[in-house]
């Protein structure tokens, strides 16, 4: 009865839901903290102590998960994994079902392990602790060493750690590679949606930095995330701008870079990249800093090219 | 000279600096001299680029809008003889911004742009005549403020749903944006979007001083004074769909404006509704510039609303109305 009165309270409070993907949560993280409930009832019990069914209601554990997993051991990614422009996967997370962070749909999925971020909605998470499901809750990774912890946690957990290894290893080679050679090393600036864009002590920093740029968003004071507004970007020149992907359907949001003014910048490198590439912690990063030292080389050639022809 | 005559020549020179610091002051933080210099000269292209596509722009939609609102709020509350009038009370604001946002977030604005101001005049269009044909003239302060009430909610409701059932999740967000209203990256492209029609809606308004004039008289009085009211009519209603639907269309809702600045300047003009209609006009002008102004100089980095900012004057300006005229509205 008591279990009814709670599934009943957790889908009335759990109606809303967490904003467009984790790309615009900032604040500063206080710790992981992970609730360590006893395992329910359907449990693993075989000799491996797998769970073996995990749900995951954030987009990074999402990604790590789908990476990390055993063939059916995840049972729900959430919706926002399945949207090809905030996730790098979508075509991976492919045919496994959505959930949407409330507690009731997640309970009926008789989870024995539920994966989640630390800004995920914390009231269906908290219900579903009381009905005795095991909550791991994970932080927003700020630099390659919280994506590399949470790599391996994930892993642990889904009872695959030499998986983790694997991928953290993976990561790590991509990361070794050379960066381009530089006496100065150029300016880039990561604009999002509506201006927003990622200072320092961001994983976009991490990644602007392993592949030799420097990053204007965090010379200009900006920590974590910020707006650099079209005035400051004209009078900064920076060598690259990286757009994100868009929507292709109307918003305001993503209007900022048609402003006839941003012709201005004429001598900017301007290029569209999946940034999802760079939103989580997961191997994937190793990706995103090899195409960004791409455009690093890119450019040394561009301006080459514009010297040898200036000093003509 | 008297001090009503002072009264308009104050108001512009005060609204001239407005719009002065509203072109000097922004984020990138330049020194005004080489500002102004850039502005005119075009030396400094990066900073040029600055001050003629990024300020100017900003700098007269805040001037035109700002003084289309205060017209229309003067005019309404002359019209229709109501201390509350007032486009965003009467629900036109914010049936403009339905309007507006039906016309861009479906795609249809990014076919033809004229799409984005005509639906938002259309909106303000329909939600006058609904508010006033419901309530209007003959109705009393209490129905007319009920029917805009309704409308008003009903307009930011749809305006929600649209955004929130939009394809692109940013859309969501920009809630705040259509029934707040900003100044932020316009560009000459919405100036030359909004400005013939804010211009067309405000001339058409300017016209009715002398049948404001008259109507302070009561309607009979107006009509064996000759006054056409039918004209005077369709002058009021026309011009507050074309002046407020067009600076909806490119600038969201701004509220409060057209009720604060009209109450503030009647006292100083004489109550007389003719003088009443310029001064609105620039003191909305000045009123609007302030508060982006203010919006720009209190966090520049966070893109204030403009309606957060009119209604922290506004609301407590709109309480005192109420505690003053609440014996005859009861």
């Amino acid at each position: 009865m008591r279990r009814i009165v709670a599934i009943l309270t957790a889908a009335f409070l759990a109606g809303s839901m967490p904003g467009p993907a984790g790309t615009m949560a900032a604040a500063d993280a206080a710790g992981s903290g992970g609730g360590a409930e006893p395992p329910s009832a359907n449990a693993g019990t075989g000799a491996d102590r797998r769970p073996a069914r995990v749900v995951s209601t954030n987009l990074c554990t999402d990604l790590l998960a789908l990476l990390l997993a055993e063939p059916g051991q995840l049972v729900s990614v959430s919706h926002v994994v399945h949207d090809p422009v905030a996730s790098p996967l979508h075509q991976m997370a492919g045919a496994i079902p959505e959930n949407h962070g409330a507690a009731e749909e997640i309970h009926l999925l008789a989870p024995d392990l539920v994966l989640a971020g630390e800004w995920d909605d914390p009231v269906p998470l908290a219900m579903l602790e009381s009905l005795g499901i095991r909550v791991e809750r994970f932080a927003i990774e700020r630099d390659f060493d919280d994506a590399r912890a949470n790599i391996r946690r994930v892993a642990a957990l889904l009872g695959v750690p030499e998986r983790g290894e694997a991928a953290v290893a993976e990561l790590d080679a991509g990361l070794a590679d050379e960066a381009p050679p530089w006496h100065e090393r150029p300016v880039a600036v990561v604009l999002g949606a509506g201006s927003w864009t990622s200072g320092a002590g961001t994983l976009t920093d991490a990644v602007l930095a392993a592949a030799g740029f420097r990053n204007l968003a965090a010379e200009r004071g900006i920590s974590g995330m910020g707006r650099l507004s079209l005035e400051e970007l004209l009078l900064a020149q920076p060598d690259l701008i990286i757009v994100g992907d868009t929507y292709g359907t109307p918003a305001l949001a993503e209007e900022r870079l048609r402003h006839p003014a941003a012709r201005g910048l004429g001598r900017t490198r301007r290029v569209a990249m999946p940034d999802n590439l760079w939103t989580c912690g997961t191997p994937l990063l190793a990706e995103a800093v090899a195409m960004l030292r791409a455009e690093a080389r890119a450019l040394a050639t561009e301006r080459a090219n514009l010297a040898g022809r200036g000093g003509r | 000279m008297t001090p009503q005559r002072l009264v308009l020549p104050l108001l512009g020179a005060v609204t001239l600096a407005l719009f002065a610091a509203s072109l000097l002051l922004g984020p990138a933080g330049a020194p005004a001299g080489r500002s102004l210099a850039a502005l005119l000269t075009g030396d400094n292209p990066a900073l040029a680029l600055v001050m003629r596509e990024i300020r100017l722009p900003r700098a007269l939609l805040g001037l035109g809008i700002g003084a289309a609102l205060g017209l229309a709020g003067a005019a309404l509350q002359g019209y229709l003889r109501n201390p509350l009038a007032e486009p965003g009370l009467l629900g036109v604001s914010a049936a403009a911004a339905l309007g507006a946002v039906l016309a861009f977030y479906t795609g249809l604005a990014a076919l033809l742009p004229l799409a984005l101001p005509l639906m938002a005049l259309g909106g303000a269009f329909a939600a006058t005549l609904l508010v006033v044909g419901l309530a209007g003239v003959a109705g009393g302060a209490l129905t007319l403020i009920l029917a805009g009430v309704a409308v008003s909610s009903l307009a930011g409701a749809l305006t929600s749903l649209v955004l929130n059932l939009s394809p692109n999740p940013f859309a969501a967000s920009e809630i705040m944006f259509w029934l707040l209203g900003s100044l932020a990256d316009r560009s000459w492209m919405h100036v030359a979007l909004a400005g013939p029609f804010i211009l067309a809606g405000m001339g058409l308004l300017l016209l009715l001083a002398r049948d404001l004039e008259a109507l302070t008289l009561g309607e009979d009085a107006a009509r064996s004074l000759g006054i056409p009211l039918g004209r005077t009519r369709a002058l009021a209603l026309g011009g507050t769909a074309a002046a407020v639907g067009a600076g909806v269309a490119v600038a969201g809702a701004i509220g409060f404006v057209g009720l604060v600045v009209p109450h503030l300047l009647r006292p100083v003009v004489g109550h007389s509704p003719s003088r009443l209609l310029p001064a609105a006009a620039l003191g909305g002008a000045s009123f609007l510039l302030a508060a982006d102004v203010a919006a720009r100089l209190i966090a520049p980095e966070r893109d204030l609303k403009l309606g957060v900012l009119t209604a922290l004057v506004g609301a407590p300006f709109f309480l005192r109305l109420v505690w003053t005229t609440r014996r005859r509205l009861a």
